[in-house]
């Protein structure tokens, strides 16, 4: 069996091109359907995992995918923005602990989410070095940004601008990682929380200047009366909130009229969540409340649908590779006819023929096996990524 | 060494019939078959071999009724008392010389391979002038190496009977008496016999005997 097995080999590392084709074939057919098993596994798992613990979502009328993915997977697509009110409304009708989110800024590709201490106890979040956010301007940093920035409690980072046509917009704002959560495994491993009143810092709602009523350059006033002092756009607005300037920093208006992306609804009770629902079910109603695993079920009915008709399209292109392999095997046996004829003659059995050519088949299939193994091995350590990258992001 | 009595054979295809009343070849003898094209000289050797089984007649090849051999029985004959010499050489080109010297041992259980016959490849290899060549493959040496080769892989076995098929058809002058000198040798160190069919009239003189195949022809 080991001389077939060496000649199976001999043959086969010197006909190169052929066995490259064959193995790129085999195992490509291979890893197509197990790859994509893997990758919905994964996507059902991290999917569900997180709908399935999140019991209401309120938001803007509209897509209630959009709003669940930002909500929960702090996805790109940003959602009809709602009002701190939507927040102040659940509270009052005392059914359930809200927990407001503001998940629309990014720095340095990772989404800053603004909400309040409630959200960490809600999702079971530790700190694992630092502190808190205690402070505007501090922000609590996932994991994984920790790992990937190389951060720790006491470096700063800076948020991003919305795009990056966005010259005369607000300037970003350098926050200081207060700590650095534990691994949980989740999306929140990916994430820079921030108090959401330093979401409205970023988005310019709230910022710090200097004192116009103690200024003494003329250029830096537009108006002046003896109650009020409007101050020129030539006025330093503070990009990072310090122990100096924080008193400096104020929010104009109402703060229930503040944006934020949704509210996480957590019923004291069944019967609170039902009665809750039934809240918002009125036709003149501009919020939506959702049930994240009815939605994320119905993401996963439709994920599902397809991977039925791309296994039915696999199916078929294996079917059709087996056959193209199966003639590889075919020509190249009528074309090592003469070679078969003459070691036959040497003294070679027909079984031991069969032998051989099953030895090269063997090591083909062998060769493809350890290649899609290895890719699965890759997909596998980058399911996480991949999934995200392909349904959130 | 070979006796032949009453040999009949014919193919079913082509209406081909040979008929061989007595032939016989002694041990050591160095015998050429010669004759036209289609005269049946390779369809001799392979009844020799047990390739194929005569319809009628006996063939004894050292002792050995071939034609009574089952046919595991004449593989493990064949592989072990005769050794071929083709006209193509029939070197497999994804194997090294000393790989494809080694072939025999590596394709059947009656032969078996080791240090020993590692070493004794080696040797004849050397005695054969292609000692620096056992990394090459086939390609990469000349036409006269690589019949040199060949015989390498048919003496390696240490055969009773060498059956060489126009040995020397693809060779040019100089290779084809080397060719000759190298089997002749052989035949005097290992003790063996030789039949060959060449169409080479030249070489013919070399030869201890020379049977002329139209005789046996029907």
């Amino acid at each position: 069996m080991l001389d077939s097995l060496y000649i199976a080999w001999k043959y086969i590392s010197f006909n190169k091109l052929k066995t490259t084709t064959l193995v790129a074939c085999i195992a490509l057919i291979s890893f197509l359907p197990m790859a994509l098993q893997l990758l919905l596994d994964e996507s059902e798992r991290q999917l569900m995992s997180r709908a399935a613990v999140t019991p209401l979502v309120i938001g803007a009328k509209g897509s209630s995918l959009d709003l669940v993915m930002n909500t929960l997977y702090f996805g790109d697509e940003v959602p009809e923005l709602i009002s701190m009110a939507s927040v102040e409304r659940v509270e009052n009708m005392d059914l359930a602990m809200p927990i407001p989110l503001y998940v629309r800024f990014g720095t340095r590709g990772n989404p800053i989410v603004g909400t309040t201490p409630d959200y960490f106890e809600f999702r079971g979040l530790i700190v694992a070095a630092g502190r808190q956010m205690a402070l505007l301007g501090d922000c609590v940093l996932g994991a994984k940004v920790a790992e990937i920035l190389d951060l720790k409690p006491g470096d700063s980072l800076v948020s991003s601008p919305e795009n990056l046509f966005d010259l005369a917009g607000i300037y970003p704002l350098k926050m200081k990682v207060a700590g650095v959560l534990a691994k949980s495994h989740t999306t929140d491993d990916l994430a820079v929380f921030v108090d959401i009143k330093t979401a409205w810092v970023i988005q310019g709602l709230g910022h710090g200047h200097q004192d116009v009523t103690r200024l003494k350059d003329p250029t830096l006033i537009y108006k002046s009366s003896e109650s009020n002092v409007a101050a020129t756009a030539k006025l330093y607005h503070y990009t990072e909130i310090t122990k100096d300037n924080i008193d400096t920093f104020h929010f104009h208006g109402n703060l229930g009229q503040y944006p934020i992306t949704a509210v996480i609804a957590v019923p004291y009770d069944e019967k609170s969540g039902t009665i809750l629902r039934g809240r918002y079910l009125s036709k003149q109603e501009t919020r939506q409340i959702v049930k994240p695993r009815e939605v994320i079920d119905g993401l996963l009915q439709d994920i599902f649908r397809i991977k039925n008709v791309l296994d039915a399209v696999i199916s078929v292109v294996a079917l059709a590779t087996a056959l193209a392999i199966i003639l590889v095997f075919a020509l190249s046996l009528r074309l090592r006819q003469r070679e078969i004829q003459t070691i036959f003659k040497l003294g070679c059995s027909r079984l031991t023929i069969v032998r051989l050519l099953l030895s090269e088949i063997f090591i083909t299939v062998l060769i493809s096996g350890v290649f899609c193994g290895a890719m699965i091995f890759t997909v596998n350590q980058y399911a996480n990524e991949i999934v995200r990258m392909l349904f959130i992001r | 060494m070979i006796n032949i009595r009453q040999l009949e054979f014919h193919y079913q295809i082509g209406g081909f019939r040979l008929s061989i009343p007595e032939f016989s070849v002694e041990r050591g003898e160095r015998l050429a078959v010669i004759g036209p094209s289609g005269s049946g000289k390779t369809t001799l050797l392979n009844l020799i071999a047990g390739i194929i089984i005569p319809e009628r007649g006996t063939i004894g090849v050292n002792n050995v009724k071939v034609g009574e051999l089952n046919d595991a029985g004449r593989r493990d004959f064949r592989i072990t008392h005769i050794g071929f010499v083709f006209q193509d050489f029939e070197l497999l080109d994804y194997l090294s010389i000393l790989d494809n010297i080694l072939h025999p041992y590596r394709i059947s259980g009656a032969l078996t391979l080791n240090k020993k016959v590692h070493a004794h490849a080696a040797a004849l290899a050397q005695e054969m002038g292609i000692g620096d060549k056992l990394t090459r493959r086939p390609n990469d040496l000349s036409q006269g190496e690589k019949q040199r080769a060949a015989i390498c892989r048919a003496l390696l076995p240490q055969p009773k009977l060498i059956l060489a098929d126009e040995a020397t058809g693809n060779l040019d002058p100089d290779n084809k008496t080397l060719i000759l000198d190298l089997l002749f040798r052989a035949v005097e160190d290992y003790n063996t016999t030789l039949l060959t069919v060449t169409h080479d009239h030249e070489l013919l003189k070399r030869f201890d005997r020379v049977v002329d195949f139209k005789d046996f022809r029907l």
